[in-house]
């Protein structure tokens, strides 16, 4: 008797004013997250989703279900399979379970889902979607700025729109900062295994700093790993994406292009137990603070207060619309 | 920078690179293939002795560790596959693609289990790596030196020794070997376990020295690569060893050609570009190669007659 009243206390004291309420919405809340194909530990785009998650876990006490493919074709069968068994809500991950998750969505009208990355329009589908483009846009000019030769690298993973979209914004910034300054890029392979291949990943950076780049943006989901520590070995600059990167290599790690996907994963779990949960698609630039650039410990001292000043100005000049930078999505084209 | 001699340098530098593993297991899957065992395994044990390079190097902080670890993971596999096929007379083919499965679901399954980071290792730095060794920029590592030794060593132990003379027997006749009185079953034993050595060792190159640390499915078919090198070459070490370089060599152009405008084409689409190697495999195989004879005795489990 005597130890119910004490986790009762207990629970009053975690939870307070409103418990009421979330007892009964804990009760319904099963989260449930399907990763993309660079698995939950890419130090990346699939990590920070899981950081998002883990934060969740941490403040509720409610476990995050989880399910790494590791191929395409089991994206569908996994929403399906947390959906069967009352997960909810569940996060797609990635763009290439748009399909997928369009048709379990159907199947089951009153799960909720989320899907990042990718636009579905159905009423229980909530759609997050980033303006990466404002993002490199910053760390294009950081990169420009930090170069010594005036050739600076992008290596991407898959080709595909969205790593183009990656690809021009930071073209833009490095244009922007310095016009003469010359960018070279790879995409890492044409089908979802070029997301997890790091050898690869090395030999493209090590081709690129042959060639004089000493600054490279990875934008690669796990094939990243392999590209900053290649530029690491030799001493160049890297540019990591999605998470913050800065930790892996303090020291050649120029900064990192962050997208808040840990956020937009911890707001469903969050707006579901509070039943403020929508079917809608967000949109989240530099305005809303969806995409940014790190500056921390690890590489402050990289950054002058020449590289800050001008990057900040450019980030208030995009929020106010004074500086438009181009989505290559819009039309396909970077222009 | 761009001058022809620096451009050539660095293009052989990463020929080499990418050719390493490659050399290392097509050289292991001759001595199998010459005994008269097919070794579809290939992949899996590099994969596998990828990922014991990786943890042990790792755990140890030895790169030294995690090579030895390496070697190890691939005899075990190697002696399994030896049990299979030698012992038991199993299938080979089958035997093999088993190895590639059982490799490329264990390394996964003990890797979350061990660092618990969805089947990744830790990232590895310094002396948990095989550095270059006199040319930083080209990553000249002690493997790839063993890679380029391994070639004389292995056309030497073949054509030139008494061990390679009855390997190849074994592999051609196994009948004749038996009635003169050598035991079939413990040479080809032998020879499944020196392809262990080198499918290590192609492994633990991957793993801790073109890499820091393992990471799920790695090898990415370069096993298979090399399997096809050693028909490519059909059967001899040069001639191999030839075959690994062009697969090397098509990777190394098809990475410094993406993005490059050619004069008067313009940019080549990266499809096109990474297609290349598989292209050109196609027309050299269907034009140039020629008939490939394989070890006759290859792919049958030897019985003694009662």
């Amino acid at each position: 008797m005597k130890g119910w009243i004490l986790s009762l206390l207990a629970l009053v004291a975690v939870t307070g004013p409103n418990m009421a309420g979330v007892a009964e919405a804990q009760t319904t809340v099963k989260p449930a997250i399907v990763y993309a194909n660079g698995g939950k530990f890419d130090k990346s785009f699939n990590e920070g989703v899981s950081n998002g998650a883990q934060k969740f876990t941490k403040e509720t006490g409610i476990a995050v279900a989880d399910f790494e493919p590791s191929n395409e074709t089991q994206f569908e069968q996994a929403l399906r399979r947390f959906a069967q068994r009352g997960q909810d809500p569940i996060i797609a991950v990635g763009f290439s379970q748009a399909v997928a998750l369009e048709k379990v969505a159907k199947e089951f009208p009153n799960t909720h889902f989320t899907i990042i990355d990718s636009v579905v329009k159905l009423p229980n589908v909530q759609s997050v979607v980033f303006r990466e483009h404002e993002g490199s846009f910053l760390v294009g000019i950081l990169a420009a700025m930090a170069s010594k030769t005036g050739k600076v690298g992008f290596v991407g993973g898959m080709d595909i729109p969205l790593v183009r979209k990656f690809q021009c914004g930071y073209e833009q910034g490095i244009k922007y900062a310095n016009p003469n300054a010359e960018l070279i890029s790879n995409m890492t392979g044409t089908t979802p295994a070029a997301w997890n291949d790091p050898g690869r990943g090395a030999e493209l950076a090590k081709g690129q700093i042959d060639r004089g780049v000493d600054v490279i943006y990875a934008a690669a989901g796990s094939t990243g790993i392999g590209i900053l520590q290649a530029v690491k070995d030799r001493g160049k600059l890297g540019i990591g994406v999605d998470s913050n990167q800065n930790h892996l290599h303090p020291g050649n790690m120029l900064t990192s292009m962050l997208k808040r996907v840990d956020v937009a994963a911890y707001n469903s779990f969050k707006a579901m137990q509070a039943g403020t949960w929508k079917g809608d698609v967000s949109v989240l630039g530099l305005k809303e603070g969806g995409v940014d650039w790190a500056l921390d410990q690890y590489n402050e001292k990289l950054i002058t207060p020449e590289m800050k000043a001008k990057v900040e100005a450019a980030k208030a000049d995009i929020i106010s619309g004074k500086i438009v930078v181009v989505d290559y999505m819009s039309n396909n084209a970077c222009k | 920078m761009d001058d022809p001699l620096s451009l050539l340098f660095l293009v052989a530098a990463a020929t080499l690179r990418t050719a390493t593993p490659l050399i290392l297991c097509a050289m292991g899957g001759l001595f199998s293939e010459r005994s008269g065992i097919i070794d579809v395994g290939l992949e899996g044990k590099m994969l596998m002795a990828a990922f014991f390079a990786g943890a042990v190097a790792a755990t140890t902080h030895s790169a030294w560790w995690g090579v030895a670890a390496a070697v190890a993971a691939a005899e075990a596999l190697a002696l399994l596959h030896g049990l299979a096929c030698i012992t038991y007379r199993g299938n080979q083919v089958v035997s093999g693609v088993a190895l590639n499965i059982i490799a490329a679901g264990l390394t996964v399954v003990w890797g979350t289990a061990w660092f618990a980071r969805g089947g990744q290792t830790p990232a590895l730095e310094g002396s948990e790596r095989l550095l270059p060794l006199f040319f930083p920029r080209a990553g000249d590592n002690i493997l790839v030196y063993a890679a380029l030794l391994s070639v004389p060593l292995t056309w030497w132990i073949v054509t030139r020794t008494r061990f390679g003379l009855r390997l190849r027997a074994v592999g051609e006749m196994p009948l004749a070997v038996d009635s003169a009185g050598i035991s079939v079953t413990w040479l080809r034993y032998r020879a499944v376990l020196l392809c262990g050595l080198f499918s290590g060792l192609a492994g633990a190159y991957i793993a801790i020295a073109q890499n820091a640390g393992f990471s799920r499915d790695m090898t990415a078919g370069q096993g298979f690569i090399a399997l096809a090198a050693v028909i490519f070459g059909k059967w001899r070490p040069f001639p191999a060893f030839g075959a690994c370089l062009m697969f090397g060599l098509l990777d190394a152009v098809a990475i410094r050609l993406q993005g490059v405008k050619v004069p008067g084409v313009g940019e080549v689409p990266v499809q096109l570009i990474q297609s290349l190697p598989y292209l050109l495999t196609m027309f050299l195989l269907a034009g140039f190669i020629g008939r490939a004879v394989a070890p006759r005795a290859i792919g049958v489990p030897y019985e003694k007659e009662h």
